[in-house]
């Protein structure tokens, strides 16, 4: 069944494309759009995702609340965000073409199922007295393609086995197949995709396929698409590549780093969106030794990992918001008994439950504040999809090497959307050596480990630390390491209860002192993009790379004396933040919340730091960025 | 056993306490279990290192750091959650938890009866005392109704728990009661506890001498003890009060009967089979205040048990299998996935 017809009709090449998938949550639209970016990404094109969905599974079909996207921008050029407008608007239905009108550029192109436009449907998305933007001429300033996917898909199927129901779910392949006429693309990918899928069911299969070529063959035939598009590979960095999402980034992070500690991993976790993909994609890896433990409640899901990382196996706790606020006790029990242990979460808007399919960064002071007593964690934040594999490493090797939890911030943004990794071989990531302590036979033929780990009578001494302030690791098992540890405060080397007043001071200082020397393994800070001094540094975090990036770098080309740093470690910060602060004469910190880096950094470092918030629940525009610089740089 | 100067010698008596001063009140009967478990781990020939103690929060939950195994105390009701995932990983060791009756079921509810229907293999103590000690003397889960308390001066409104038809409830494969008055019977309850392969949940009833002095004293002191309590022994008739009574099930009911000249025949009584989930349901009802006319006596003794697999076995099959089937895992592989594309 092959799809490649090369026809006669002219082919315009485009730099880079955004185009939006719209309909209604259960009309397949994820599928449509993942597809779509892989087959962009196996042609060569440089991609980024942002795929934006309602929170319920089946929200009312129809309405404004059902509607499900699928953004995608791919390039022949280097690609940082999934666009701030888009090229093409795909809508299945007329509630998906009201909620995204606003982000059409103007003048682009519409390609609308009419089907979705009957009468019930205008009146569920709000039409008012069900006027038809089809028809109305309300769209004269785009390219408007009316096409009745439903009846083209069902005539396409006559005669296969399926009922109308299960041919009408077959309207996303449809559409798949034309866009990727438009674009110049095979089919080829997704065909091998729905073979693997629907293996066991051939009817399904067939139907599939036939939308697929028939969607496809649709462009070619069709008299109202005169031109298809394309867009050549992008210049990238030779290599093998895959594609990722964050999500499958950190849970590989996760597991390369138990390897390269050559420990088992034990994740424990209870579902919640939009974390539950590190749940699904570590289980499928049981082979590396992974134990995953779907536990009852996010307090036993972090329990659980601290048991598991006290009997020695790396422990991993995840979650977003709301469940990383039930944890917070045992991650002040995991600090007090300095193991180690990783907390991901994947950001979502809050407060309470807010908005769980949505996107923000407004759990950093949770991270880094949300505990009682004092209870420093180290909080680290990835930037894109690849970025949270790079960043579940380092979480791993800083709890190992220094015997603490450490949290890991992604958020919905970042863990749902994808971009081309080209990953790297096992043999480039560093061995991780966690500090397990050893006992053998002394003279006596009594079991010691080293001696600085044990007192004057022989008893091992839990809470001795190296020189970076880190303790020993003695697993259940070893003969004359037996100790008890606990939340209570303990006397300093010993482990016992203590209550003495000046011993508990001394604790907080070394458990904080432990926790900021970590910063010293640190790599230098660096420039992302812009002078090393200047008028403006546009101080980044987490998932607003791309769109500070994008807006730097024009900034940059229209001679603005512009900057921008992305810091990773929230805390401890870099030290080589706060001299590079004082370089600029202005600080510019966009976050989506309502200011916590900048309030960290102006306590930290007396900087007159200046905010850019948006708290939408979506990520920023580049031009958001380019504006909020803009006005500042404003003399 | 070693040998000293030619002449076989028996092993060493292990020491299990540690260095650590006890710090509970004189008195209490924490004491006491203490004890038992001692010695019972002193007999058992097991290796101090490869036994472990978990514990919540309360005065019970100290009991790690008085032992010289590996110990971690942990916060409160969350030991069940520590336990799960120490044994997932080290299922070799030997993991006893100790929790009260607030710990476990209170705020620990919904860890304790996971732990149970998962089936870790794990010894859990509940020390029973009725009260908040730690705290210093408000009503517990398992307090009476009516308990006059601190936080209770009119009377607790809260209905009590039933601890071990909790457990049976949650599918607890080892069910049995003790007293911390009854050493000899601990240590034998404690051991079977030992032997079994799952949850074994032990609930002991401990005197709090300072905020709850004599809760069970009717059950624990020699004159009323005869009376109101029910030592079951699997195989044996359900008989108490020295032998002159015993219980029968009429259908499904239970009921006292005379057992001396002229009274029932002990064959006539209800035989106690460990195995028999139904009867195991009934006997965990037993639980009439002792103080009432014609109440039940309270059952000790193992009163369920069941070998279905342990969670950690099934965990441990299935990391087993997957290698199996897909062999150790490559991280190379891994990383690489399943679609690559490059370029150049």
């Amino acid at each position: 069944m092959s799809t490649t017809l090369k026809k006669s009709k002219p082919v315009e090449t485009r730099q880079n494309v955004v185009i939006l998938f719209a309909g209604d949550s259960g009309d397949g639209i994820q599928l449509t759009g993942s597809q779509f970016t892989d087959t962009n990404a196996l042609f060569g094109n440089d991609v980024s995702t942002f795929p934006n969905f309602p929170a319920e599974i089946r929200a009312p079909q129809g309405t404004l609340a059902g509607v499900s996207g699928y953004q995608l921008h791919f390039g022949s050029v280097e690609i940082f965000t999934p666009g701030d407008q888009c090229d093409v608007l795909v809508v299945m239905n007329a509630a998906a073409l009201k909620a995204n009108l606003g982000k059409l550029k103007k003048g682009g192109t519409i390609i609308a199922n009419t089907d979705g436009f009957d009468k019930k449907n205008l009146r569920l998305a709000g039409y008012i007295d069900e006027a038809d933007p089809l028809t109305d001429g309300s769209l004269v300033n785009f390219q408007l393609h009316s096409v009745d996917v439903t009846k083209l898909t069902r005539t396409a199927l006559e005669g296969t086995s399926l009922g109308m129901k299960e041919k009408d779910r077959c309207k996303n392949m449809f559409i798949l197949g034309f866009i990727n006429w438009m674009y110049s693309r095979e089919n080829a990918l997704t065909e091998g995709f729905l073979r693997k899928k629907f293996s066991k069911k051939p009817d399904v299969l067939d139907a599939n396929m036939k939308a697929l070529v028939a969607g496809y063959n649709y462009g070619e035939t069709s008299e109202t698409f005169t031109t298809r598009f394309e867009v050549k590979a992008a210049p990238m960095p030779k290599g093998t590549y895959r594609s990722i999402t964050g999500n499958q980034g950190t849970a590989l992070g996760l597991i390369a780093g138990a390897q390269k500690a050559k420990l088992d991993l034990f994740y424990g976790s209870y579902p919640i969106t939009p974390a539950s993909d590190i749940l699904h994609e570590l289980s499928r890896h049981k082979n590396f030794g992974v134990v995953t433990f779907q536990a009852e409640d996010e307090i036993a899901a972090i329990s659980s990992a601290i048991g598991a990382s006290y009997g020695g196996a790396l422990g991993v706790t995840a979650s977003s918001g709301p469940g990383i606020a039930l944890k917070t006790e045992a991650m002040g029990l995991a600090f007090m008994l300095e193991i180690p242990l990783v907390i991901v979460n994947v950001q979502r808007g809050g407060p309470s439950t807010g908005l769980p399919t949505k996107t923000e960064q407004a759990d950093l002071w949770q991270a880094v504040h949300g505990r009682n007593g004092e209870a420093p964690i180290p909080v680290l934040a990835a930037s894109t999809p690849i970025d949270c594999f790079d960043m579940a490493f380092e979480a791993v090797q800083i709890a190992l090497e220094h015997m603490t939890p450490v949290i890991l911030l992604t958020d919905g943004y970042i863990a749902n959307g994808s971009e081309p990794w080209r990953f790297p071989s096992s043999k480039d990531l560093p061995e991780i050596k966690p500090p397990v302590v050893i006992a053998s036979d002394d003279e006596g033929g009594v079991k010691r480990s080293r001696a600085d780990l044990h007192d004057a009578s022989g008893n091992f001494l839990p809470y001795a630390r190296d020189e970076r302030g880190v303790r020993p690791w003695a697993l259940p098992g070893q003969a004359g390491l037996q100790h008890r540890i606990g939340g209570i405060e303990k006397q300093d080397k010993t482990g016992n209860i203590s209550y003495d007043p000046l011993n508990h001071e001394l604790m907080v200082r070394l458990r904080a002192e432990k926790v900021a020397r970590i910063a010293d393994r640190f790599k230098p800070i660096r420039i992302d993009s812009g002078p090393t001094e200047g008028e403006l540094l546009i101080l980044g975090w987490g998932s607003t790379y791309g769109a500070v990036r994008t807006a730097a770098l024009q900034l940059q080309a229209e001679g603005q004396s512009v900057a921008h740093v992305h810091i990773r470690h929230m805390f401890p910060f870099n030290k080589g933040l706060g001299p590079l602060l004082k370089k600029y004469k202005k600080v510019l910190v966009p976050e989506m919340n309502s200011g916590q880096l900048r309030q960290m950094l102006r306590g930290e470092f007396l900087v007159d730091a200046q905010g850019l918030n948006k708290i939408q629940g979506m990520p920023f525009t580049s031009e958001e960025i380019r504006a909020g610089a803009l006005n500042l740089l404003k003399p | 056993m070693s040998t000293v100067n030619g002449t076989i010698t028996t092993p060493e008596k292990i020491d299990f306490s540690s260095d650590q001063e006890i710090r509970w009140c004189p008195g209490c009967g924490d004491y006491s279990i203490l004890k038992q478990v001692q010695t019972l781990l002193e007999q058992s020939g097991r290796r101090k290192e490869d036994v472990v103690f978990i514990s919540g929060i309360g005065c019970s939950s100290r009991f790690p750091y008085y032992l010289d195994t590996y110990g971690l105390h942990g916060i409160h009701g969350r030991a069940p959650a520590i336990v799960s995932g120490l044994r997932s990983v080290r299922p070799e060791l030997s993991v006893w938890m100790i929790t009260g009756d607030g710990d476990a079921l209170s705020i620990g509810g919904n860890h304790i009866i996971h732990l149970l229907r998962r089936n870790v293999d794990v010894n859990v103590l509940l020390f029973n005392n009725e009260i908040y000690g730690l705290t210093k003397g408000q009503y517990s889960p398992t307090s009476p109704e009516g308990a006059v308390t601190r936080s209770t001066p009119m009377g607790s409104t809260d209905h009590p728990f039933n601890p071990l038809a909790l457990v049976k409830g949650a599918d607890g494969t080892f069910i049995a009661r003790s007293m911390d008055r009854d050493p000899k019977h601990m240590r034998e309850v404690l051991a079977r506890a030992d032997a079994h392969r799952g949850t074994s949940l032990i609930e002991i009833y401990q005197n709090c001498n300072v905020f709850n002095d004599g809760a069970f004293e009717i059950l624990t002191e020699k004159a009323t003890k005869p009376l109101h309590t029910l030592f079951v022994e699997h195989g044996k008739p359900l008989t108490f009060a020295n032998g002159t009574r015993g219980i029968k099930l009429n259908g499904m009911t239970p009921v006292i009967v005379d057992t001396y000249a002229g009274g029932t025949s002990l064959d006539d009584l209800w035989i106690h089979d460990e195995r028999d989930p139904y009867k195991a349901s009934i006997l965990v009802r037993l639980f009439d205040d002792p103080r009432l006319e014609g109440a039940m006596p309270r059952p000790f003794g193992v009163f369920y048990v069941n070998d279905r697999p342990t969670h950690e076995a099934k965990l441990t099959a299935q990391v087993a299998l997957a290698k199996e089937r897909k062999g150790v895992g490559d991280l190379d592989a891994l990383l690489k996935g399943q679609h690559t594309w490059t370029i150049g």
